[in-house]
């Protein structure tokens, strides 16, 4: 793939910035922004393959994070024997009944004629279906939430690297994007950003609330990380020589052994913690161009084409023989599938599953501002989205504060006023988020790096 | 016979009366949402920011009156200070409408560029009721705060139960039976009224009988301003202020409209009852019901609930859902006022 002149600028933007922010307020910050950066540029990937390509909007963002952070839980932690031994059974005997209910249905459905009958008996089945496997699930639950409730108190998961959630969380946003497509994806737009919005919202109280399978609100806390651990690096040896090395010129000026010990050890720490964010960003990062490279073929090919087709003018596609609510439903999920990989790795670099906090201000708002921003229909141009917006979010802050003070100088520093509006400096990022939004859909409605139009 | 009456009153206590007064709630949003979806046809996130809005100015202005001894005796303040509060959400209706949603309607973009633009004023109008009241929780009610007392009704009929009856449920009740008679009668009696619902039942037919489009649209922006900052207020009243609840509003607020028919202002006013009532219904505990009216031989042993409260707005989505399956034009069809 070839980049034009100023795909270039925009790509020296991104990596200016965190040199900058490197050298003014460290390089410690810069890496974390770093790589919340590269997670929000793989979410807002997902979302720009199933709206900049296809335009199938997907307001579910929040719903399949959440998917992928279960994921991350459900392969990570170490299993809880208790917990399946006390629970295990039951849950087992109300998935077993759950199956034969739904093949009940489907059997009914299809021998019983009369529409009234069919009717009737569907209800009543699956009415005393549910009271039946209502009883069993619920004694399970119950059972496996009363297991050592204070670290416990869920069923745990397989105990294998957290790396492999990554695709595993793609795997379970699939599936339910898979059924809200099924459901949902033959409304009008607007509907359709209602609906998966809702759904979302649903996806994210399921996780909340019960408890014997992501620990709800009391959260799941240490998680193990792909990368090693900081305590680990500061008593590695090969750490330490990699610090003193590449510090020799400094610790050489440096003549007193305790001092020159002192120094060492604090850039062994600061080193370590350095070392770890930047594994974590190499590691983000692979995946991104990963994505980025398949989104991009995805694109060009005939696929694409078709989807831009489809996109453009449906009823045409349609005539033309393509199969528009199956393609839909394919971008649907393939988009929630990249979002899905996002929320794993979102949790892994967190270490922590707090379902309370998918809100979908913070995780499908802020996305879709990313996606509209950077350029829909342009994979640079999303990257370039979710970096220049997590960046904004992050430095919103700080600038706001510098520019009240800067406004309120002539002011003392107990005036009420001044005070106030320092203290709710966190609630400007919205207001910058909003004008940003706003500006970039009046003047640049096609984004920074808009799509490039191809005749070919 | 007794036992009977008890059942009704644990009915009207913990479904019947709270669930009127927050489907009055919905309604009146799911009628702004309806408004602005049937004239300027996109949907409005930005809905439940102006509801927030418009109650934070009441709340302003409550506080600004209560400092001054300025009351209403029995009745709370706020009411006293919503007309002002609806004053100032109609000016925020209307330069949002100039700056930004104006030229989007001269550019005749698609409604989902509309939407998203809706989305970039819900952040900026998020951001400003932050910097201005926070986040903390605000509860701003005062007078006398129950009509009936629980305590009171048991002495008074001799029942087990006691019936509560908060004059904040009370005031929703009035006023919204006042504010949607008076927008139906201006709807259907009206001359701007009718010239709206030409313009939602056809746009190009309107403008060529002679209709002022900018006109209809101003008349909408004042209608929706003064329902949602009704709304807003009353939910504030009836529950607490909590800015960030509002936007959590906005989702069962879109289901009742799109229940009811999106478009369509009845259907929106039923869709918000059904709302409340399914959440509520759905999510009681139907015990004490059943122990008064069952022989105590088969009385429950449970809860008898049928989804814990945790899932309160889970199933109002559902129901979204649902409805969009099997009748995707909502109970009553919609898309004309």
């Amino acid at each position: 793939m070839k980049f034009e002149r100023y795909e270039w600028v925009a790509i020296t933007i991104m990596i200016s910035l965190f040199i900058f922010v490197g050298f003014i307020q460290g390089w410690s910050v810069s890496l974390v922004i770093l790589n919340m950066c590269i997670i929000s540029a793989i979410m807002t990937m997902g979302v720009n393959i199933s709206w900049g390509y296809a335009g199938v909007i997907n307001f579910g963002v929040m719903g399949f994070l959440a998917m992928g952070g279960l994921a991350a839980v459900l392969v990570s932690y170490p299993p809880i024997v208790e917990s399946w031994q006390a629970g295990g059974s039951g849950l087992g005997i109300s998935f077993a009944l759950l199956v034969v209910l739904v093949i009940a249905v489907m059997y009914i459905n299809k021998t019983v004629i009369q529409k009234r009958n069919r009717y009737i008996l569907n209800s009543l089945i699956i009415f005393f279906g549910i009271l039946i496997i209502r009883h069993f699930y619920l004694n399970a639950t119950h059972n496996i939430e009363d297991v050592n409730p204070a670290i416990a108190g869920f069923l745990g998961g397989l105990g294998l690297p957290i790396i492999f959630s990554w695709i595993i969380g793609g795997l379970f946003a699939a599936g339910v994007a898979f059924v809200i497509g099924k459901v949902a994806l033959g409304l009008r737009s607007d509907y359709l950003a209602i609906v998966t919005l809702g759904i979302s919202e649903i996806v994210v109280s399921v996780l909340k609330h019960e408890e014997w399978l992501s620990r709800g609100v009391k959260n799941v806390i240490g998680l193990k990380r792909p990368v090693p651990y900081e305590i680990d690096l500061q008593n590695a040896d090969w750490f330490i020589n990699l610090v003193t090395y590449l510090n020799s010129s400094k610790l050489n000026n440096i003549v007193d052994i305790s001092d020159r010990q002192q120094v060492l050890n604090n850039l062994i720490i600061d080193g370590s913690g350095i070392f770890v964010k930047l594994s974590y960003a190499i590691l983000f990062l692979i995946v991104m161009l990963i994505i980025f490279y398949f989104a991009n073929k995805a694109q060009l090919s005939p696929w694409g084409r078709m989807m831009r087709a489809i996109r453009d003018n449906e009823t045409a596609a349609n005539a033309m023989g393509k199969d528009v609510v199956k393609q839909h439903l394919i971008i649907f999920v393939i988009g929630a599938a990249i979002v899905g990989v996002a929320g794993a790795m979102l949790v892994t670099l967190d270490g922590l599953f707090t379902p309370s906090g998918y809100r979908p201000l913070r995780f499908t708002f802020i996305i879709w501002i990313m996606v509209i921003v950077g350029g829909s229909g342009n994979n640079l141009g999303a990257i370039f989205g979710g970096f220049i917006i997590w960046f904004s979010w992050i430095e919103a802050a700080p600038l706001t504060t510098f520019i009240i003070n800067q406004l309120t100088v002539g002011l003392e520093p107990t005036n009420a006023l001044k005070l106030h509006l320092l203290d709710s400096v966190p609630y400007f990022r919205y207001l910058f988020m909003g004008l940003i939004l706003l500006l970039i859909l009046r003047y640049r409605p096609k984004g920074i790096i808009p799509e490039k139009v191809r005749h070919s | 016979m007794i036992d009977f009456l008890n059942s009704i009153i644990v009915l009207l206590n913990f479904i019947i009366i709270p669930g009127i007064s927050y489907g009055s709630q919905l309604a009146l949003g799911a009628l702004g949402v309806t408004f602005v979806y049937a004239i300027l046809r996109f949907a409005n996130f930005a809905h439940g920011e102006i509801m927030s809005f418009g109650a934070m100015i009441t709340i302003l202005f409550t506080w600004f009156f209560q400092s001054q001894n300025i009351g209403l005796g029995i009745l709370p303040t706020a009411l006293l200070a919503l007309p002002v509060g609806i004053i100032a959400t109609i000016i925020l209706c209307i330069i949002s409408d100039k700056f930004v949603f104006q030229y989007y309607r001269y550019q005749k973009s698609v409604p989902v560029v509309l939407a998203m633009v809706s989305i970039g004023v819900m952040f900026v109008i998020n951001a400003i009721i932050r910097i201005i009241i926070g986040t903390e929780t605000i509860k701003f009610s005062d007078g006398q705060k129950f009509i009936i007392k629980a305590k009171q009704f048991k002495v008074m009929t001799g029942l087990n139960e006691g019936l509560a009856l908060k004059s904040s449920q009370v005031i929703t009740i009035l006023i919204t039976i006042l504010l949607l008679t008076f927008t139906f009668w201006f709807l259907q009696k009206t001359k701007t009224g009718k010239s709206m619902r030409a313009f939602s039942d056809n746009e190009d037919l309107a403008l060529l009988s002679g209709i002022n489009p900018d006109r209809v649209v101003f008349t909408t922006w004042v209608i929706v301003g003064v329902l949602a900052c009704v709304a807003g207020t009353l939910y504030g009243l009836d529950k607490s202020y909590k800015p960030i609840i509002y936007l959590n509003l906005v989702l069962p607020i879109f289901a009742s409209a799109i229940v009811g028919g999106i478009g369509s202002p009845f259907g929106a006013v039923i869709g918000g009852y059904v709302i409340a009532f399914s959440e509520i219904m759905v999510t009681y505990a139907y015990k004490k019901f059943f122990v008064y009216i069952l022989p105590s031989s088969i009385e429950p042993t449970g809860l008898v609930q049928l989804l814990s409260t945790d899932y309160k707005f889970a199933v109002s989505f559902s129901i979204l859902v649902i409805v969009l399956l099997i009748r995707p034009s909502g109970i009553f069809k919609g898309r004309v006022l």
